[in-house]
């Protein structure tokens, strides 16, 4: 049947396309809420003016990033059903009540308090504002808890039994705490601070070398830098631990990330190559011998299972996985370097006038971002061919509709997130070169500006009509 | 229990759909009615008295699509591909309008005041498809969509569609009314009557087109005794009707906007007396169809969920509260929250 076949690979690409546009926003808002709530707190503690002025500036960028992540995330819930209707069938009983919870626990939350978030700084005392504030930074972590929970038990399901094709529920503790969930979870929100982190910095970095805003700009940069340093080093520990539970629980992604194909086999780090399906095996390889062995076992002479052991049918394919596993790593230890030369030049005490420096960090901002669909590739083209490991390959998973319908909506998807992808981000990028608003109402022109939380006036609260 | 259970998910879920669409419903049709603001002061204004709630009544439509999926896998798995054409529309459409909201303030740019209007008047549309399109029921066999993909494009689904669009603009009119003052509120407030006149004609509509080409529904409502119980349920929604149109001459603050509501919500039980126990109703008088208790998913799944969404509903309709408290109060001319 040749149109299931095309129809599948549209509805992967459409999969593909939206998940990835929607997964920028939440890494972004995870993090710039909890920034916000921390500017916040910071100032109702020590009473700064200048922390509050930089939680409103940092409030616009949030809100016009968390609706974008609210708007591309609905379109989720629903595409489980339009594009992939058997898969929502065969493990609906399962991983369904996750995103029930999702909704429960954390989108709620989040919506409760956003208005409060983007409109209310005039409207309710200081502390309500921060804990408005600092409950949607925990909806925004809380919705990340559930959405990998889910993927996790796709990855490696448990707690469940198959009765006629269908999985039900055996032990609802193993599923939602699953076996690669725990540092699959700690891996994503430390990359979606990291993201934040490396964007404030980046920011901070662009005002001092324009010379604008300048004590602003050494609260950011000193404020990203600082986690920065301390998460960078941090990813690299908790990426390794997530690279060996993946080895225990799904060798053959290991394997394609490796591009190993020996059965069992001592195995080299492989820098470069391109990787053969056909032929299973490496075309062009540079490698460090033993070196991948070291890191995956921890022993110079660990043998690491290879692609070879698993049958042809059930490999991923080796180098999507193989070369964005690289660049997320690459990435990665880029910034931890990144992190340090700015230490090292606050340490010495010229961290704003390094402008070599702070010329590489003004142009890392896109960095977090990259490396996060990056490693996003690796684990879910890691997968394949499986949509849930092990119960319901991706072939099988499809709804029954025509090529044409899936074809003729991803090139809407494509062209209306082209649209507001351009847009989002000019204004984003516009309203950060702003940078920080001060002074009194009037001054800014303010009573005919809307009710929008990317709008930057204030009016006095008397000028509300109460009920 | 356990047979209690779908029972009391579509109960859930009924009431999850029917805050959805008394909710996102005033704020789309508010968008609906985007154009006729004279300018950018009205527009602002307009703007200004749903910009703190549209987020939190969009968050009910993605708890009606995920409890569907948690609750009755099977119905969502069949109601999404039949669908798919005014789903993903809804959806491209809800995109852009939801983006206008925070676009039209960082730009000056009109187009984003276009794509809010133009963008909630396809959700609506689509929305109202989809409504016509489940109520006219879907061909199933083997228990997967086994229809044309356009088999939601008829007459009767464009009249559900039309009629929608009606009562967004209604529910959105009398949101005006509530929630501000002046000149934007005195040109909306005229359009009530006539808005108020076009829903009755399409419910009148939608309630006679349906038991007359199925006899299963004329039946439902027709046969004694069920006529008996059901015959205040189209005289109550009359009565409404006109206490709206009466609040609405006398320039009513409340009751306008809570009547519309009460309307909708007639409107919806007429529905499920009409559609029960079908989920997926059959089209027509034909064979096929999925029933609540087929297509519910396991009973510990529905549990597990269960116990989450009883005790924490409450607590999400008491942020809801504190959020339409901390926002009370009519929007001006010029006024902001900032």
């Amino acid at each position: 049947m040749d149109w299931q076949l095309d129809g599948l690979i549209l509805a992967r690409v459409q999969f593909a396309f939206t998940i990835a546009f929607h997964i920028i926003f939440p890494a972004f808002t995870i993090g710039t809420s909890a920034f916000v709530a921390t500017l916040e707190g910071y100032a109702l503690a020590t009473g700064s003016e200048r922390h509050r002025y930089l939680a409103r500036y940092w409030t616009k960028v949030f809100a016009v990033s968390f609706a974008m992540g609210v708007v591309s995330g609905i379109v989720l819930s629903y595409q489980f059903g339009t594009n992939w209707s058997r898969y929502s069938e065969v493990v609906g009983n399962v991983i369904g009540p996750a995103i029930g919870y999702e909704v429960l626990t954390a989108f709620f939350l989040e919506a409760g308090f956003l208005g409060i978030m983007l409109f209310g700084w005039q409207r309710v005392p200081r502390s309500v504002h921060f804990a408005a504030s600092i409950l949607v930074a925990l909806g925004t972590a809380i919705s990340a808890f559930w959405i990998l929970s889910a993927n996790s038990w796709m990855q490696y399901p448990a707690g469940y039994e198959m009765k006629d094709g269908i999985a039900y529920p055996t032990d609802w503790w193993a599923i939602i705490i699953n076996p690669t969930f725990p540092w699959r979870f700690a891996h994503m929100l430390t990359a979606a601070y990291i993201t934040t982190a490396l964007v404030v910095t980046a920011v901070g970095a662009r005002f001092i070398l324009r010379n604008r805003h300048l004590d602003d700009a050494h609260t950011m940069l000193r404020m990203g830098l600082g986690l920065l340093m301390v998460l960078a080093p941090l990813q690299l520990f908790i990426g390794d631990r997530h690279g060996l539970n993946t080895q225990e629980y799904q060798p053959a992604k290991i394997a394609a990330i490796e591009a190993h194909w020996p059965a069992e086999a001592v195995a080299p780090l492989i820098l470069f190559a391109i990787p053969d399906m056909e032929a299973e095996e490496n075309r062009y390889e540079i490698a460090l011998p033993n070196l991948a062995s070291l890191i995956l076992t921890h022993e110079w002479n660990g043998t690491v299972t290879g692609l070879k052991a698993f049958a042809p049918v059930d490999r991923p394919p080796v180098g999507p996985v193989f070369y964005s596993f690289r660049i997320m790593v690459g990435l990665g230890l880029f910034m931890i370097a990144l992190a340090y030369w700015g230490g090292y030049a606050w340490l010495r005490g010229r961290l704003f006038s390094a402008d070599r420096f702070l010329f590489v960090a003004a142009n890392s901002w896109p960095l977090g971002f990259i490396a996060i669909l990056a490693g996003w590739m690796v684990t879910e083209i890691g997968r394949q061919p499986w949509v849930a490991t092990g119960i319901l390959r991706t072939s099988e998973a499809a709804s029954p509709v025509l090529a044409a319908q899936v074809g003729a909506s991803l090139a809407l998807f494509v062209l209306v997130y082209a649209i507001i992808f351009a847009a989002g981000i000019f204004y984003m990028n516009r309203l950060l070169n702003k940078g920080p608003e001060r002074g009194s109402a009037t001054e800014h022109g303010v009573p005919h500006r809307p009710l929008s939380g990317a709008g930057g006036g204030r009016a006095e609260p008397s000028t509300q009509a109460r009920v | 229990m356990e047979e209690w259970l779908p029972a009391i998910w579509i109960g859930l879920l009924g009431v999850a759909v029917t805050l959805y669409v008394l909710m996102d419903g005033f704020d789309l049709g508010l968008g609906i009615l985007f154009p006729l603001a004279r300018d950018r002061v009205e527009r602002d204004q307009m703007m200004s008295s749903v910009a703190p709630f549209w987020d939190g009544n969009e968050t009910w439509l993605v708890l009606g699509g995920g409890g569907l999926w948690v609750a009755f896998p099977k119905a969502y798995a069949i109601i999404m591909p039949a669908l798919y054409i005014p789903v993903i529309v809804m959806l491209l459409a809800l995109i852009l309008r939801g983006v206008s909201f925070e676009f039209r303030v960082v730009s000056e740019n009109r187009a984003w005041d276009f794509t809010f209007f133009f963008g909630s008047l396809v959700a609506t549309f689509a929305q109202g498809l989809i409504l016509g399109g489940l109520i006219q029921g879907v061909v199933v066999r083997d228990g997967a969509f086994a229809g044309g993909p356009f088999d939601w494009f008829n007459a009767f689904t464009l009249c559900c569609a039309l009629g929608l669009i009606a009562g967004y603009g209604l529910l959105g009119v009398t949101w005006i009314m509530l929630k501000t003052e002046g000149p934007v509120r005195d040109r909306m407030r005229a359009l009530a009557v006539p808005l108020l006149a076009a829903v009755m004609v399409f419910v009148a509509l939608v309630s006679l087109w349906t038991p007359l080409t199925v006899s299963r529904i004329a039946e439902r409502w027709f046969a004694w005794p069920n006529i008996g119980m059901l015959w205040p349920l189209p005289i109550l929604t009359a009565g409404l009707a006109f206490l709206v149109l009466r609040a609405i001459w006398a320039d009513g603050r409340f009751l306008p906007f809570f009547g519309t509501m009460g309307i909708f919500l007639f409107c919806f039980l007429g529905l499920a007396v009409s559609t029960w126990p079908f989920i997926v109703p059959p089209p027509g008088d034909g064979p096929g169809g999925v029933t609540v208790m087929e297509a519910a998913s396991s009973p510990e799944t529905q549990l597990f969920l269960l116990v989450g969404a009883l005790a924490l509903i409450p607590v999400n309709l008491a942020y809801t509260a504190f959020n339409y408290w901390t926002f009370r109060g009519r929007v001006r001319p010029g006024d902001t929250y900032h």
